[in-house]
């Protein structure tokens, strides 16, 4: 028989060990993801389930951010007489924050739950293990197409996203004043600079790479049954938002460096 | 007669919990063998360490004259192709049709196979099990018994020498629980595996056990034939013979 022993608190402990079977599991991903036998089929599959989950509800997201966002600032502005600046500072926010933020936030919730059930479902189930008996390895197959995947989509979705504000920006802008789409858009990337967009696919990578990890992670270690499947769906959108938000603070201040 | 598994003095636990307490027992080749025991008696857990899905703590367990303790992952894979894993629950994958459940082991663990070679092989197991018309049907418009064939299909495509099945009969009705042990004994003679049959269904254990082994406490307390081990008059004995014959 074997008993168990604190090293610090239960829940400090229980915290530690869930810190490093997280570590394990990503060195586990990189170790797959550069081993042979590439599932290009479902990697494939899974971008297009990615992106066509979330286009609607990013479409209409990132519009009616940049619709809104531009309508705030207006008032703001206008008591400076400072209007014209209107497009340039709503673009400067929605490339070097909002795109990515949204973007992430909206598919933390729909991808990240999406795959912390599937998995936590094909785990409690028995359906990872029998991959397993079949000498088939699961990870490689689930989890390497699942993280590539969002890693490369949602960055994709992320100037999809960053397009449809745009749009909502020229509306209202246009709305409240005559002014040329050409004109809209030197007013508006004037100030943009590579940095910028480099800080955004930064984030975007990253952020997506987050979800896809951490939605694996939990499936894949989803346990009693259909209650621990929930659970899993539950835990990877709150622990991928809290991350995203811990990135989002680091990368701002990296990137800040280099101003 | 060759053995095909050796376990002695075997030893797993989960925290606190044993669950296999110094079991030993061999299975033959040919055979096949019904393990018996009520629920948590570690009838699972004992044919997931042969699959290697689980590992020992304590003792020794070989399979096809390879041993389990210290194995590397490469050995583990190449022993499990010719290991057979039936679960309780199917585990059929959800988002596949019937066809790429049956493939997907296949194409797999054997490059370089034609698109003719894979239907072939699909189409025959599918057609031992009797289910030839479910190719395209996803597991979720099956019914329970269609989806422990299908099951046991998808591990018959890779011709395993050793068949382990977990509950076959499980939430069946009796009819389909008679077709099933009929599909095990078929399987027996057509693939010529040797079984483990892990049950609490008497009925299943008569009909293709071969050899009976009873689990109390994570030892394995009586093996025989069927009529050998229900003659005991041990209590523990005749109250599960009871349960199943007089009270069911």
């Amino acid at each position: 028989m074997r008993s168990r022993h604190n090293l610090f608190s239960p829940k400090i402990d229980n915290w530690l060990i869930g810190f490093k079977d997280g570590a394990d599991f990503i060195v586990l991903f990189f170790k797959e993801t550069f081993s042979r036998d590439f599932e290009f089929k479902e990697f494939v599959n899974q971008c297009y389930r990615i992106g066509n989950s979330s286009l609607v509800l990013i479409s209409l997201t990132g519009f009616v951010t940049g619709f809104v966002f531009t309508k705030q600032s207006r008032p703001s502005l206008e008591t400076f007489g400072a209007t014209s600046w209107l497009p340039s500072l709503v673009t400067i926010a929605i490339i070097r924050a909002l795109a990515p933020l949204v973007t992430s936030l909206i598919c933390a919730g729909k991808v990240g739950s999406s795959i912390g059930a599937e998995l936590g479902s094909m785990k409690v189930t028995e359906q990872i293990d029998a991959m397993e008996v079949s000498a088939v390895n699961p990870v490689r197959f689930l989890v390497v197409t699942r993280v590539l995947a969002s890693t490369i989509t949602i960055p994709i979705l992320t100037f999809y996203c960053g397009f449809m504000a745009m749009t909502g920006v020229f509306l209202n802008v246009s709305l409240g004043e005559d002014t040329s789409f050409s004109a809209f858009l030197e007013q508006a990337f004037n100030n943009i600079i590579f940095l910028d967009l480099w800080t955004a696919i930064i984030k975007a990578v990253s952020y997506g790479f987050t979800i896809g990890i951490v939605g694996c992670y939990k499936g894949y270690n989803a346990s009693n049954g259909t209650l621990g499947v929930g659970k899993a769906a539950n835990a990877s959108v709150v622990m991928s938002m809290f991350l995203i938000f811990i990135e989002e603070v680091f990368i701002v201040q990296v990137t800040n460096w280099f101003r | 007669m060759n053995k095909v598994i050796e376990i002695e003095h075997l030893y797993k636990s989960f925290g606190d919990r044993d669950i296999l307490v110094d079991a030993s027992i061999d299975i033959f080749q040919g055979e096949n063998l019904v393990v018996l025991g009520r629920s948590g008696t570690g009838k699972s857990v004992l044919i997931k360490i042969i699959a290697g899905l689980l590992t020992a703590d304590k003792g020794k367990i070989s399979v096809l004259n390879q041993s389990l303790i210290n194995i590397s992952q490469k050995e583990l894979n190449a022993l499990r192709l010719k290991i057979g894993f039936s679960f309780q629950n199917s585990a059929l994958y959800d988002s596949m049709t019937v066809q790429e459940n049956l493939e997907f082991p296949l194409v797999r663990n054997i490059k370089n196979m034609s698109r003719k070679e894979i239907d072939k092989a699909v189409n025959s197991v599918l057609d031992s099990v009797g289910l030839l018309q479910a190719l395209k049907q996803m597991p979720s418009e099956l019914s329970g018994g269609q989806k422990k064939r299908i099951g046991i299909a998808r591990t018959l495509i890779m011709n395993p020498e050793i068949m382990l099945y977990d509950e076959p009969t499980a939430g069946l009705d009796p009819i389909t629980c008679i077709e099933i042990n009929q599909l095990i004994n078929d399987v027996k003679e057509n693939y010529r595996t040797s079984s483990i049959i892990i049950t609490h269904d008497l009925t299943c254990a008569k009909q293709v056990g071969d050899r009976v082994a009873v689990l109390f406490d994570g030892n394995f307390k009586f093996q025989g034939t069927f009529e050998e081990v229900f003659k005991n008059q041990d209590p523990r004995i005749k109250s599960f013979y009871e349960y199943n014959f007089t009270e069911n």
